[in-house]
């Protein structure tokens, strides 16, 4: 202990003038803002801030530039490192990882009840994310009707947005890849979009915008108008979509959080398929227009 | 010991030795053998002299029916009251028996930096197992408090006050002291906590706005919020019901009592230990009297509420004249709990507490949309612009002059149709980086330290306010400051991103904030969001610039309040790395934080 005390007491000595030795090799030609009669009058055109070193190797103790490392002089800049890189990484460079169930919903409708997933999440940090998302749904008895998987970077461009850019995997029908750039975020007025165009590799151009309000009833029940509408640049035959608006979905959830990530629902929501995918519905003898009665669940973590 | 004593057999002597170390083994606490989950006590005990010994441990504590992790050091949570002399040598032990790194930081006291107890930027930490001593000589008198600064150790226990006596006799005179450290628990960790706060916004608010709720709104109030994607109610990131709010370790159920005789001067040494929470204090029928502000003598000054910031403290005297009891009542700043203890002049003597007032609601002023008087008030002499330096981060900037507090409180002077911009950062000097990290700049920030701090400003009796504080001793010295500098303080509550001029600490870390040694610096800070936050500078006292000329109070820790601007002098006279810091745990850690680097002094040996 004693001997501990007498070199940490050697090292404050030494600390100032290892200092002092190191400002006056390296900044000769600079006046140390000292005392305050001179501190004013120092020529302030020689500490240009856009010409601040960062990253030298070894600059003096806090002197104008480069790093603070005061505490290297007394513990050594071995030891200091590591714990001031985790120091600033865990100060701002916290990385999460989050998984919504949006809605994992049953449907009740006529002809055979179905039901809908539909999830996202991410990992990363404040302005740089991967992003996933899935979407698919069916009818009980049948073949899975509609599936989609994406991988996103998503990146905050805006306080409220982020730009998100990737690839779509669609899981049913013909083996469709696409190329997706969209945003997601919240609108003024605190409406949630998420909003993305998808080029296939077959050439195709599609679009959709989703958009939902929380509206708050209590502290924990919440009602949840919901819109989402789909477009397609073209008639694509074989995935029975016309050209313009392909559907359009209007929905009302009523959800009590039991705790903010566990939500349960009832709800209901009704589809429209408009113009040539209307006809295509027909052709293929289903309805265009259904009305879905749900019951489902909304959880994170 | 008798002569036979001597003479054992090998076998006697071998359990002589079992009984013995079981002897010892036995009123061993937990913490000091390192062992985990033991129960932890509630504080708060008193160590002093030459030399003491923290032993950081790992344990659980229980406040009502909630129980959960906890870091306790001696045991206890809060830890011991360390109890120091002005101008007496004391070694403060530390030893760390978590299993992960640990660190004390000695809140307000003046030393020499690497002893500051920051990971990082002091020193390296202190590895699990091992031991850090401190020499520490106090150069100051008053009342401060300790806690770590390793991750958010703080959150669950690892805290605890300190007094340190004057030399000379106390200017101060009272019969009796007590300690009221608020704080809070939660069974949640606070990693899961920070989580939920970067992906869930309003997560811990029961207050929000909802369709049947009883708020003051109109409903084009209402829209005016959504349209601009804020929340009126966002006043404490964190809140009851998930923390339960603590006296000395001690949860409202736990009947926390302190004694008094009739009669008596009562100094309560008010300690803001907690992690997150801002607390309106009082003790209703009890005028208190301020005599001490970060552990700095001040003028007293006679409240009957008064709101305490993260990290703040404050030294009041209370002189309850007859037989009876009193309640101590800490209400946090959304009203969502109170912390609650009982001063009586007889044990089990019930006290009854106030109810929660209704949560107050943030206003435009909040927003920075604040008052059109500014009006003068400082005696400082003008500052010559063309002398600031390139780290004052120069620009022009308005006089520090504080305006009325009061005048920007006229919410019909405010456009609330909506045409304004909430975040022209064209407004921003050039220091400040603006990007996503950045939802709100404060269009036109007034000095608000008038302010008594939200929910108080209509209240039907007194409130402190930070132009009250007057320093007891004059400062026939007073300098005028070199240079000036502003710092904004920027975010994005969506996000929870917490940052000072647009840069988060993991962004800036190598490029700190640096003062030449003894400068005289004038630092302005704004608040560009609707956040109050507790700036705290480490290894220095700043000056308030708030009106009191030779008088201006010296604080560790200075609430900035929402939309608005706050302006401190500081002479940089103790060199080293210091942490620079809103004390708003969370805040901290999303970023809110840089280093100050002041030069050490030429010529010194």
């Amino acid at each position: 202990m004693r001997l501990f005390a007498a070199s940490l007491a050697a090292l404050i000595a030494a600390t100032p003038a290892l200092a002092q030795d190191h400002s006056q090799m390296d900044h000769g030609g600079h006046q140390m803002p000292a005392a305050p009669e001179t501190g004013p009058e120092v020529d302030h055109s020689m500490i240009d801030h856009g010409a601040m070193g960062h990253g030298k190797p070894a600059s003096p103790p806090n002197s104008l530039t480069g790093p603070p490392n005061a505490a290297d002089a007394i513990w050594g800049a071995d030891a200091m490192h590591p714990s001031r890189e985790a120091l600033y990484e865990e100060h701002g460079d916290m990385q999460i990882f989050w998984f919504q169930g949006d809605r994992l919903e049953y449907r009740a409708r006529a002809g055979d009840d179905g039901y809908l997933w539909d999830i996202q999440g991410y990992y990363g940090g404040d302005l740089d994310k991967f992003w996933f998302k899935s979407e698919g749904e069916g009818s009980f008895g049948e073949p899975l009707e509609s599936a989609e998987v994406q991988a996103l970077y998503s990146r905050a461009i805006a306080p409220f947005f982020d730009l998100q850019a990737g690839v779509r995997q669609d899981l049913t029908g013909p083996d469709r890849s696409h190329a997706v750039i969209g945003v997601q975020g919240l609108m003024p007025y605190m409406f949630e979009v998420d909003a993305a165009a998808f080029l296939s590799d077959k050439g195709d151009l599609t679009a959709r915008i989703e958009a939902e309000y929380d509206q708050r009833i209590s502290q924990r029940l919440i009602l949840q108008p919901r819109a989402e509408i789909n477009l397609s640049a073209q008639e694509i035959p074989l995935l029975g979509i016309g050209s313009g608006i392909d559907n359009i979905e209007l929905g009302l959830r009523l959800r009590y959080e039991i705790v903010p990530e566990f939500a349960p629902y009832v709800g209901v929501e009704q589809e429209w398929k408009l113009g040539g995918s209307r006809d295509f519905a027909r052709l293929a003898g289903e309805d265009p227009e259904v009305t879905s009665y749900v019951v489902g669940l909304r959880f994170w973590f | 010991m008798t002569k036979s004593n001597l003479l054992l057999s090998r076998r006697r002597m071998i359990g002589s030795l079992a009984a013995l170390s079981s002897a010892v083994a036995l009123p061993m606490p937990a913490w000091s053998m390192g062992q985990m989950g033991g129960p932890v006590r509630k504080g708060i005990h008193e160590l002093s002299g030459a030399k003491i010994d923290l032993h950081i441990a790992d344990g659980r504590f229980a406040t009502g029916s909630r129980s959960g992790h906890a870091i306790a050091v001696n045991g206890t949570v809060p830890g011991p009251l360390i109890r120091l002399k002005e101008g007496e040598q004391t070694i403060l032990s530390v030893h760390n028996m978590l299993d992960v790194d640990s660190s004390v930081h000695w809140h307000g006291l003046l030393l020499p930096f690497q002893f500051d107890g920051v990971p990082g930027i002091s020193f390296p930490g202190i590895r699990p197992g091992a031991r850090f001593d401190v020499p520490l000589t106090p150069r100051q008198s008053g009342t401060y408090w300790w806690h770590s600064h390793s991750g958010l150790q703080e959150q669950v226990g690892h805290y605890g006050p300190i007094i340190i006596d004057p030399a000379g006799p106390d200017p101060m005179q009272y019969d009796r002291e007590h300690i009221i450290l608020l704080s809070e628990f939660t069974p949640m960790h606070p990693h899961a906590i920070m989580k939920k706060l970067k992906v869930g916004e309003g997560y811990f608010s029961m207050q929000k706005t909802s369709a049947t709720d009883d708020y003051p709104l109109s409903a084009e109030e209402r829209r005016m919020w959504g349209r601009m994607r804020m929340m009126p109610t966002d006043i404490a990131d964190v809140s009851a019901p998930t923390y339960s709010y603590l006296i000395n370790g001690h949860g409202p159920d736990d009947g926390l009592e302190l004694a008094y005789s009739p009669g008596e001067r009562v100094r309560l040494r008010i300690i803001n230990g907690s992690a997150m929470t801002f607390f309106n204090m009082r003790l209703p029928g009890l005028p208190m009297t301020i005599v001490q502000a970060d552990g700095q003598n001040v003028q007293p000054v006679e409240v009957d509420e008064l709101q305490i910031g993260v990290a703040e403290t404050y030294d009041v005297i209370v002189t309850p004249s007859a037989a009876g009891a009193f309640a101590i009542a800490a209400e946090s700043m959304d009203r969502s709990g109170m912390a609650q203890a009982v001063l009586t002049s007889q044990p089990g003597c019930k006290a009854a507490f106030p109810a929660l007032r209704d949560p107050p609601l943030l206003s435009m002023v909040d927003m920075g949309h604040g008052g059109m008087a500014h009006d003068g008030g400082s005696d400082d002499a003008p500052m010559d612009h063309s002398k600031m330096d390139h780290a004052a981060m120069g620009h022009a900037m308005p006089d520090a002059a504080p305006a009325d507090a009061h005048s920007g409180h006229d919410m019909a002077a405010m456009d609330m149709s909506g045409g304004m911009d909430m975040r022209d950062t064209a407004l921003l000097p050039d220091t400040v980086k603006t990007g996503p990290g950045i939802d709100m700049v404060a269009m036109n920030p007034q000095d608000r330290t008038g302010y008594p701090g939200l929910g108080l400003d209509a209240v039907p009796h007194r409130v402190l306010n930070y132009r009250l504080l007057k320093s007891l001793a004059m400062d026939h010295h007073k300098r005028a400051p070199d240079r000036e500098m502003e710092l904004h303080l920027t975010g994005n509550m969506e996000r929870y991103m917490w940052s000072f001029d647009g840069r988060k600490f993991s962004a800036v870390g190598d490029d700190p904030i640096r003062f030449g040694f003894d400068e005289r610096v004038r630092v302005k800070l704004v608040n560009d969001t609707m956040m109050a936050h507790p700036i705290h500078l480490h290894g220095m006292f700043f000056e308030l610039v708030n009106g009191q000329g030779h008088h201006q109070p010296k604080k560790h820790t200075v609430i900035v309040q929402p939309g608005s601007s706050a302006t401190f002098d500081v002479t940089t006279d103790e060199p080293g790395d210091w942490a620079f810091h809103c004390h708003l745990l969370y805040h901290m850690h999303a970023g809110m934080m840089q280093t100050v680097s002041v030069a050490f002094p030429e010529g010194a040996s």
